[in-house]
């Protein structure tokens, strides 16, 4: 069939050209410019084994992102009754999902549930009820919202964790969801990991509360300082000495601006002391507010509170109304920068806690990769020479069969944008013996056909023929498990099972169809009287 | 070339002398999954969750010293474990027994004090919180479970119930004989090992397939021989190329596991031990089973159908 083996070969063709396409980014560092959109983009990536760098799943504390939202409710109810004169005894959040409102008599609150389901519709409300002379309400968030509030908070958690990696500039991040409230950062080649953990773990939670100057630290032992008002430390660093040491301080409970007011922040440095700080600036509502506040408590110290720690505990000498602000300490360049990184992309919704921290120092990388190419060469070696020596002819038939196994499966990964791992690597060094198999089992049953009696092109036809059922199965049972090791696998080992079906899949071609072709074409030019095999 | 001529080896005769050497190792195969069920065995701590660290330092360094020094704070559990090339050095810790702080750290304080002259690199280092480790054990142990389940189902669709059977007992057999002996020689279970286990169980079956064939062949063909005889015979025909397609995967494997690295050292061990069971067994194992049942139920049904008339 002449047409046939011709149609076979422009296909082989075909794809070794297809292969080198693909393989081209991944092959040539910078192609020339004519080529330029031309070639596909997609390139073999390096793993983080191979090449460093920092993997990184954390847990996102969701049950956190629900209190945090019904504080913000709690404390809205309480701002609305004080601002009606309603006499109430407590709002505060209770238990995992719920508010609790004590009044003193049923009217206020019979007149209160009726406003507070119209402004919270998807709250499910519990009707007064007496209680030792007082009269509770609950305010319960049913299961369906506080699951649909989990799912936003490690949503939004991803987005913040994006937008700070976008601006520490790492280049290629993974970052995606895995699970119910994991988070999958990779960071490739990062240098210095313990500060890009630093930064994307950080909450950012900024506060602008007021300090309460009725009470001094000293004395403030628990149960003495005011229900409102709450103990931080404040960072402060001796001019002279250059020691931080933290002192107490008693602010407000209750912000006066929070953090997500905030439209910019960038990092300058102070003339006068050559001291670097944050310059941040507020939308319009926050502008207002700051531009009251000031104006209120003219005198007064207000303190800078990012995570629970006082940066900074300045007095107000007089009412700032242009919207903007500066957060000033002790401050590395570094420090500040990270800062600014975090303010401007916003805080997390919820704390975050790291799981998992697998972090691959630049040199093992290079290590792995020289000694993973140095197996796979002398792994080919070795094949080939077995090959060529026990099957003569036949034996280099499937060497080329090999290599173009090789070769289609490397064009593959790249097409796919794959990123090998160390253990792909290991896959596909036993794919070289693997693929070699499948000619094995072929020309063993030419070598029976032969045995037989057969003529060579008789046998070389039976063989194949033959052979094609139990190659099949055997490819079919690998390719089971490699589904299911890409299927559970993470990291390295999804690497080992991409290259390892995609391997399986190329080899049914190369070893059924390739290598045939070469057999039959040799027998279309010359009078085969003897194989040898 | 011809590495195995026409040999007539009485396969299925010594089946009384495998099964006892395989029952033997399955055993200790059994007992290192109890141990590794109990946290027992040396589980990496992707699984048991924890820290670890590799370092590398630029002179030789005394083990004992750095045993001292970490123990001394507060690192007692930390595992030690030298790289002969390069004056590298991995330090597990299992469960954190600092009370604070970030074990890392800690350990290279600890030891740039204790080595002032002796300066490293951390090469590498995992820190794993113990729910990550609950999760991939249930994710592995799925894993290997719906492998092993896809597996059977295919053999049992494509040839019968009892192929079926054999070729489950030889791949369990491949499992439990790579766990026995990484158990024994207290290699470290992790991840990259379950990886090698479930490829040499998808390879054992390639093996296991390629002499099952054979059989079916044989079997459609003749009717008139003995079953143990037809299982010889067929198992003798194919032996060549069981023996060069293992060899030429065995090829590969070792250049793995001389050349590799030590990050894959292990991985690779398993791959090329795995060859070598998995071609045992597909000899030794599967064929035999499937002969005993063969032979069961050509003898035993008739003694049956005569004791229910009774």
């Amino acid at each position: 069939m002449p047409k046939s083996i011709s149609w076979r070969i422009s296909l082989i063709l075909f794809f070794v050209l297809l292969s080198f396409f693909y393989l081209t980014p991944t092959l040539v560092t910078k192609p020339p410019s004519w080529l330029d959109g031309l070639l596909p983009k997609d390139k073999i990536h390096l793993g983080l084994d191979l090449q460093g760098g920092t993997h990184l799943v954390m847990e996102v504390d969701t049950q956190k992102a629900i209190e945090g939202t019904l504080d913000l409710i709690a404390s809205d109810l309480e701002d609305s009754l004080n601002s009606r004169n309603i006499r109430f005894k407590q709002v505060a959040r209770i238990g995992e999902d719920s508010v609790n409102l004590t009044f003193y008599d049923k009217e206020s609150a019979e007149s209160e549930l009726q406003l507070i389901k119209q402004k919270f519709p998807e709250y499910e409300l519990t009707p007064p009820v007496d209680e030792a002379g007082f009269v509770n309400i609950l305010l319960r968030m049913d299961k369906k919202t506080v699951q649909d509030r989990k799912d936003k908070a490690v949503a939004q958690s991803l987005e913040t964790i994006r937008n700070r990696i976008d601006q520490f500039g790492v280049s290629e991040p993974v970052i995606q969801r895995e699970g119910i409230n994991h988070i999958v950062v990779q960071l490739p080649g990062i240098k210095d990991p313990k500060r890009a953990i630093e930064l994307i773990g950080k909450t950012a939670r900024l506060d602008f509360r007021l300090v309460d100057e009725n009470t001094s630290v000293p004395i403030a032992a628990p149960g003495t300082i005011p229900d409102d008002a709450e103990i931080l430390m404040e960072k402060q660093s001796n001019s002279a000495t250059g020691a931080v040491q933290e002192i107490p301080i008693v602010v407000k409970k209750k912000a006066i601006i929070t953090g997500d007011l905030l439209t910019d922040a960038q990092v300058r440095i102070d003339s006068q002391f050559n001291q670097p700080y944050v310059a941040i600036d507020f939308n319009s509502t926050g502008s207002r507010l700051f531009d009251q506040v000031t104006a209120a408590n003219v005198g007064k110290r207000f303190a800078i509170v990012l995570d629970g720690t006082v940066y900074s505990a300045p007095v107000i000498r007089e009412r700032i109304s242009g919207g903007s602000a500066q957060i000033s300490g002790n401050f590395s360049e570094k420090e500040v920068a990270d800062l600014a990184i975090v303010l401007r992309a916003g805080s997390l919704p919820a704390p975050v806690k790291i799981v998992q921290n697998v972090t691959v120092g630049p040199s093992i990388g290079q290590d792995s990769i020289s000694k993973g190419l140095t197996a796979g060469g002398l792994g080919v070696a070795m094949v080939v020479v077995f090959m060529a020596v026990y099957y003569r002819l036949a034996g280099l038939v499937a060497n080329f069969g090999m290599v173009l196994n090789i070769l289609y499966l490397m064009g593959a990964l790249a097409a796919l944008g794959a990123t090998l791992t160390l253990p792909g690597i290991a896959a596909i060094v036993l794919l070289i013996g693997m693929s070699v198999d499948s000619n094995v089992l072929i020309f063993e049953r030419v070598k029976e056909e032969i045995r037989l009696g057969r003529s060579p092109r008789m046998s070389i036809d039976a063989g194949y023929d033959k052979a094609f059922l139990t190659i099949m199965d055997s490819h079919v049972t690998t390719l089971i498990t490699a589904a299911v090791l890409f299927q559970f696998g993470t990291g390295p080992v999804k690497g080992f099972a991409v290259s390892l079906s995609l391997g399986i899949i190329i080899n049914l071609f190369t070893s059924l169809v390739a290598t045939r072709v070469i057999f039959d074409s040799a027998f279309r030019r010359v009078t085969v009287n003897k194989l040898s095999i | 070339m011809q590495l195995i001529g026409n040999t007539k080896i009485d396969f299925i005769g010594m089946r009384k002398i495998t099964y006892i050497i395989s029952s033997l190792i399955a055993i200790v195969g059994l007992i290192g999954i109890i141990q590794i069920a109990r946290n027992d065995a040396n589980m990496g701590i992707e699984f048991s969750g924890g820290t670890s660290v590799q370092l590398k330092f630029t002179q030789p360094f005394s083990l004992e010293r750095v045993r001292n020094v970490l123990a001394t704070n507060n690192l007692k559990e930390a595992s030690l474990q030298e790289i002969k090339e390069g004056n590298k050095l991995l330090i597990k810790v299992g469960k954190t027994t600092l009370a604070t702080g970030n074990v890392v750290d800690t350990i290279k304080e600890v030891l740039i004090k204790e080595f002032p002259e002796n300066t490293f690199v951390a090469e590498s280092s995992a820190e794993v919180g113990p729910s990550i480790g609950d999760k991939l054990k249930k994710d592995t142990l799925m894993a290997v479970a719906i492998s092993m389940f896809g597996i059977i189902m295919y053999i049992a669709w494509r040839f019968d119930l009892k192929f079926g059977v054999g070729a489950i007992v030889a791949t369990l057999h491949d499992v439990l004989a790579m766990i026995a002996l990484f158990y024994i020689m207290d290699k470290e279970i992790n991840l990259l090992f379950i990886t090698a286990v479930l490829t040499i169980a998808g390879y054992s079956l390639t093996d296991t397939v390629v002499v099952f064939d054979r059989i079916r062949e044989n079997i459609n063909k003749n009717l008139d021989e003995s079953m143990g005889a037809l299982f010889n015979r067929s198992i003798n025909e194919v032996l060549s190329r069981t023996v060069v397609t293992s060899l030429t995967t065995f090829l590969a494997a070792i250049s793995l596991f001389l050349f590799g690295g030590e990050v894959i050292h292990d991985f690779a061990l398993a791959l090329v031990a795995g060859v070598v069971i998995a071609t045992y067994s597909s000899i030794f194992i599967a064929s035999p089973i499937v002969a005993e049942l063969e032979n069961r139920r050509k003898t035993v049904t008739v003694p049956q159908a005569a004791q229910l008339e009774i």
